[in-house]
């Protein structure tokens, strides 16, 4: 659930050694085009606040983090992926009402049924500037045929294998990766088994003691399940 | 047969008795040369008890060997992940009779912790035939020294001859099994059921 207080408050945090937030959209967002970052707040202990990029805009995005002095961020140590199902989300608007007795407040909370997406996240540090991470994310259009994102490969080597993990497990199509490959499973293998919905082969038949699912799977293949 | 009170007493009068099968199966096991690799790691401790704190030029297994064509034991050390197990089969192909398999640890018996993962196999006995399991996650070195000792002992055990001899030796027994195929969501097949017979498991109640 997202409180809009909170959001434009954590906002105005900054990521370890760089500017605050706001300032970080307005310089880029001063420097591309027609670039909107959306601030995708992080309140929980982890406290790594993050912008979504839009996909046409992050390369270039990309090229300024990392060639301006102000953040120098040389350095993609990590790319991974998120697996979003479709799922109502809850919404906090608030209204300003001018009335009679003065200006008063009024909040209203609003679902929204949210399509699902994949996501692909990278942390950026400087090793030059010694600071970071800046978490970046971009966002795929669904989950289904609409998969595509900008490779990040040309302004940062290291995302090279990473982004080919990220394809591999969850189905990412990075548009101008130089080598769009799986990586970990084999060529032939049709399916992203880190997707949410991924369904696994039935491939064993009990394990020593087991539990939920695998006491279901077990019982199928066996009179007692192993777990009497 | 000479009998054992009888060979000992007689070796004490410095006569060396022996057969065929007992010279054979002491100089067979006595030099198994293992397959130098490794999966994951099982193979530290595989290495570990190659040196010299633990040793196993004791127990004259210490010829790991680059090829399979010069091996005949196959220490499976570690995971073997879907992908890998094409190539475990192969090399277990490639390897002159007659040969050998020791699963050491858990995931090369049964995948492990690894079990409910999408890309492990649950166990190399699904693909080829095991001799000697190792459990542990990883096995330290003495465990591996005292897996090598029992495969020792089934090899002096093993006869030449009659109903009782081992694998490698009866003509209609593979040599080689089949190398399973990367299908769309799993191996092809996901086992081979001509050799793979599990125990049916009932626990008491």
């Amino acid at each position: 659930m997202r409180d809009p207080e909170k959001s434009s408050e954590l906002e105005e945090t900054a990521p370890p050694g760089l500017p605050s937030f706001q300032e970080i959209r307005r310089i880029l967002e001063e420097r591309v085009e027609g670039l909107r970052l959306e601030f995708i707040p992080n309140p929980a202990a982890p406290d790594q606040s993050s912008f979504c990029v839009p996909t046409e805009f992050a390369l270039e995005t990309a090229r300024i983090l990392r060639d301006d002095p102000r953040f120098a961020l040389d350095f993609c140590s990590n790319v991974t992926g998120v697996d979003w199902l479709d799922q109502t989300v809850e919404e906090t608007i608030l209204h300003r009402e001018t009335t009679d007795e003065g200006e008063r407040t009024i909040k209203e909370i609003v679902r929204r049924r949210r399509p699902g997406f994949l996501e692909a996240v990278y942390h950026l540090y400087s090793m030059r500037a010694r600071r970071g991470p800046l978490v970046i994310r971009q966002r795929t259009a669904n989950r289904i045929d609409r998969v595509r994102v900008a490779s990040l490969t040309p302004i940062w080597r290291s995302a090279e294998f990473q982004e080919r993990e990220v394809y591999d497990l969850f189905g990412v199509r990075f548009e101008g990766h130089p080598d769009l490959r799986r990586i970990l499973m084999w060529d032939e293998f049709k399916d992203y088994p880190m997707r949410k919905d991924y369904v696994e082969p039935d491939d064993y038949e009990y394990e020593p003691t087991p539990q939920g699912e695998a006491a279901a799977k077990a019982r199928r293949h066996y009179p007692y399940g192993g777990a009497r | 047969m000479v009998e054992e009170g009888l060979r000992n007493e007689l070796s004490r009068q410095n006569i060396f008795l022996t057969s065929i099968q007992e010279l054979y199966n002491w100089g067979r096991r006595n030099s198994l040369w293992p397959l130098n690799f490794g999966l994951a790691c099982c193979a530290i401790e595989m290495i570990a008890a190659s040196m010299a704190r633990f040793d196993i030029a004791r127990f004259g297994a210490e010829v790991f060997r680059p090829s399979p064509r010069q091996a005949d034991l196959m220490i499976v050390a570690g995971t073997v992940t879907k992908k890998m197990a094409p190539m475990v089969v192969r090399l277990y192909n490639q390897m002159p009779e007659p040969k050998y398999v020791i699963a050491m640890g858990a995931c090369a018996i049964s995948g492990g912790p690894f079990k409910r993962g999408y890309n492990v196999l649950k166990g190399i006995d699904r693909y080829i035939p095991v001799d000697v399991y190792i459990p542990g996650c990883p096995p330290r070195p003495e465990a591996l020294l005292h897996g090598l000792i029992t495969l020792q002992r089934k090899i002096a055990g093993e006869r030449l001859t009659g109903p009782e001899r081992p694998r490698h030796l009866r003509e209609l027994e593979p040599s080689e099994y089949p190398i399973p195929a990367y299908g769309p969501y799993d191996l092809d097949p996901p086992k081979n059921t001509e050799l793979w017979h599990p125990k049916p498991f009932v626990r008491d109640a």
